[in-house]
């Protein structure tokens, strides 16, 4: 099947600044795709470049196999966006923003109302139809904002940390709503900060840092393709003669302020070590995407 | 960062988004309808019967007539300078209405001509209540007069292009007020609204020709008090200038600004 989305050497510079250095990447369709990094990745950036919202600076680009930014508002016909800032319009009440976006696209004024409450129900929002935007919570508006993105039933739809700033409750209603439209086979490529969500939604992931792709992959094949399968934290305690003995076996630390992570093939002998030592306040766990997603762009704060 | 200068290809996109603002303003009906018909009447109540009860006749029309059509074109004037100003740049920096807009087919050039065209429709709703007000007041010249709300929407236009590249450099509100304190009011007290410009210098005059508040009265005023207008294709052609030319720059302005 051809690509959703080609991306072809696609560089960004914000004056001397390069934002997204060369990468190339494609997006199959039907599929939910990640894009993980930390803040100042060039994640958005990419993202909105997609949307031909942000022109580049090199690289070539095709979105369901037409050129961008050539054919922007035939591409974007077939998009929904869920952009990582909330720009629901104040104005309007809740079903007002959907037939007002609707009307952006040219649709009728008779379809979007056919649309509306299968819309508001899939939001869980029918009951609020008539609230104005600045009443809803963080969760509502997130939940509008994506059935904004749905009005024009759009192939592909991109999301930008679509559950930033959510309590679990909320990010857990999104998780359901996004994995219905994957089911139904709409291609969605999203950001995320958070390992979880990656994890539990994404078919791939692509890792991004520095304006650079740096791996990209199934969450299993990333997690096996860069760390050993189990961790040993070591919470708290005198953890030098542990790293000796850990050393000794082939683990790889990491010191993490007081405490220190243990990257092991065979966990056996460390917990063996530590069930002598009880003083060793541990925590043993099997690796994850974290674990990836800190190996590859490193420990160090970004703002 | 290099301007893109590349010419405005509006669509029917842009009726979109005048769709929007109407869709908005109908809900904040009763208050525009109290500011529209409120303001003028006070103005021509006051200044028209204040002053006229001194002044006979102003280029030979009753003092009321030459004030309410001077209104007309200056409240057009206004209207579409305060839409294209405050509201614009809260609908494009405040609200982000313009980043949602852009992320459907919808292009900056439909948004900025949707801002103008709805920018122009205020102007000519404004002067239909002036019209209104100096109609039962019987200072209108007879059904010519209507010819006023098509030049109003002109003058909207044309006020709209300015406003619009002033709101694409701004960085916030106050800095509309140098634009009202260096170009909209120095027009509203020169530009013949309230007396006739031959009696300014001739200098004054002729600079007072490039600035189209004058040319926007020069039309609005025998159309209202029902005399022969002069020179139409320079009037219409000034305000089209300052219209189009505005609009160009200003969606060149405002791509560097959003688009990037
Ligand atoms: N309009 C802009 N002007 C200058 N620099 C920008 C602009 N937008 C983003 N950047 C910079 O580009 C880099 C990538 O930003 P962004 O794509 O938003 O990252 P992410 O979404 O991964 O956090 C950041 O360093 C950011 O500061
Ligand atoms: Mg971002």
């Amino acid at each position: 099947m051809t690509a959703v989305v080609r991306a072809n050497d696609l560089v960004k510079c914000y004056g001397g600044f390069t934002a997204v250095d060369g990468i190339s990447f494609d997006i199959p369709p039907a599929r939910c795709i990640g894009v993980l990094g930390p803040n100042g990745a060039g994640k958005t950036t990419t993202l909105r470049m997609i949307l031909g919202m942000t022109p580049m600076t090199a690289g070539s680009l095709e979105v369901f196999g037409l050129p961008m930014p050539a054919q922007g508002r035939a591409i974007r016909r077939r998009i929904g966006v869920v952009p990582q800032v909330d720009n629901l319009d104040p104005d309007f009440r809740v079903d007002e923003n959907l037939e007002v976006h609707a009307s952006y696209f040219g649709i009728d004024a008779a379809t979007v109302r056919a649309r509306l409450p299968a819309l508001l129900a899939f939001a869980n929002l029918s009951e609020r139809r008539h609230a104005k935007t600045d009443t809803l919570s963080g969760g509502m508006k997130r939940r509008l904002t994506i059935a904004r993105a749905l009005i024009n039933d759009p192939e592909l739809v991109i999301l930008d940390e679509p559950t930033t700033g959510l309590d679990p409750q909320a990010r857990h209603v999104i998780w359901s709503r996004l994995m219905a439209l994957r089911a139904r086979g709409t291609t969605l490529l999203l950001t995320t900060h958070y390992m979880e969500e990656a994890e539990r939604l994404c078919d791939e992931l692509l890792i991004m840092d520095h304006g650079r792709m740096l791996d990209r992959g199934t969450p299993r094949a990333l997690i096996r393709r860069h760390v050993e399968p189990e961790v040993i934290e070591v919470r708290s305690g005198d953890t030098a003669d542990f790293a000796d003995f850990a050393a000794r076996h082939g683990c790889r630390l990491e010191a993490q302020g007081e405490g220190l992570s243990c990257y092991a093939e065979q966990s056996a002998p460390l917990l063996a070590y530590l069930q002598r030592h009880p003083a060793l306040a541990y925590l043993h766990r099997p690796a994850g995407l974290e674990d990836v997603f800190l190996r590859l762009t490193g420990r160090d704060l970004r703002d | 960062m290099a301007l893109d200068w590349t010419p405005p290809r509006p669509g029917l996109g842009a009726w979109a988004v005048w769709r929007r603002n109407l869709r908005v303003w109908r809900k904040l009906i009763a208050p525009a309808v109290v500011l529209n018909f409120g303001e003028p009447t006070l103005y021509l109540l006051g200044l028209g019967f204040g002053l006229g009860a001194f002044i006979d006749t102003m280029n030979g029309m009753p003092y009321l007539a030459f004030l309410a059509s001077g209104i007309i074109a200056s409240s057009a004037m206004t209207t579409a300078s305060f839409e294209g100003t405050y509201s614009v740049f809260t609908r494009m920096k405040v609200q982000r209405t313009y980043d949602a807009m852009l992320a459907t087919p919808l292009a900056l050039d439909d948004i900025l001509m949707g801002e103008m065209l709805w920018c122009a429709t205020k102007a000519a709703f404004s002067a239909a209540a002036i019209l209104a007000v100096a109609g039962v007041l019987g200072v209108a010249g007879g059904w010519q007069a209507l010819w006023a709300l098509p030049v109003a929407f002109l003058i909207g236009l044309c006020f709209a292009g300015p406003a619009l590249v002033v709101s694409a450099v701004s960085g916030n509100y106050d800095f509309f007020n140098y634009y009202f304190v260096l170009a909209v009011t120095p027009m509203l007290i020169l530009c013949g609204v309230f007396y006739p410009i031959e009696g300014l210098p001739a200098a004054m005059q002729a600079a007072i020709q490039l600035l189209p508040l004058t040319h926007a009265v020069a039309l609005a005023r025998p159309l209202v008090a029902g005399l022969p207008v002069t020179d139409v294709a320079l009037h219409v052609g000034v305000l089209m200038v300052y219209a189009v030319v505005g609009l160009y720059v200003a969606l060149a302005l405002t791509r560097r600004r959003l688009l990037v």
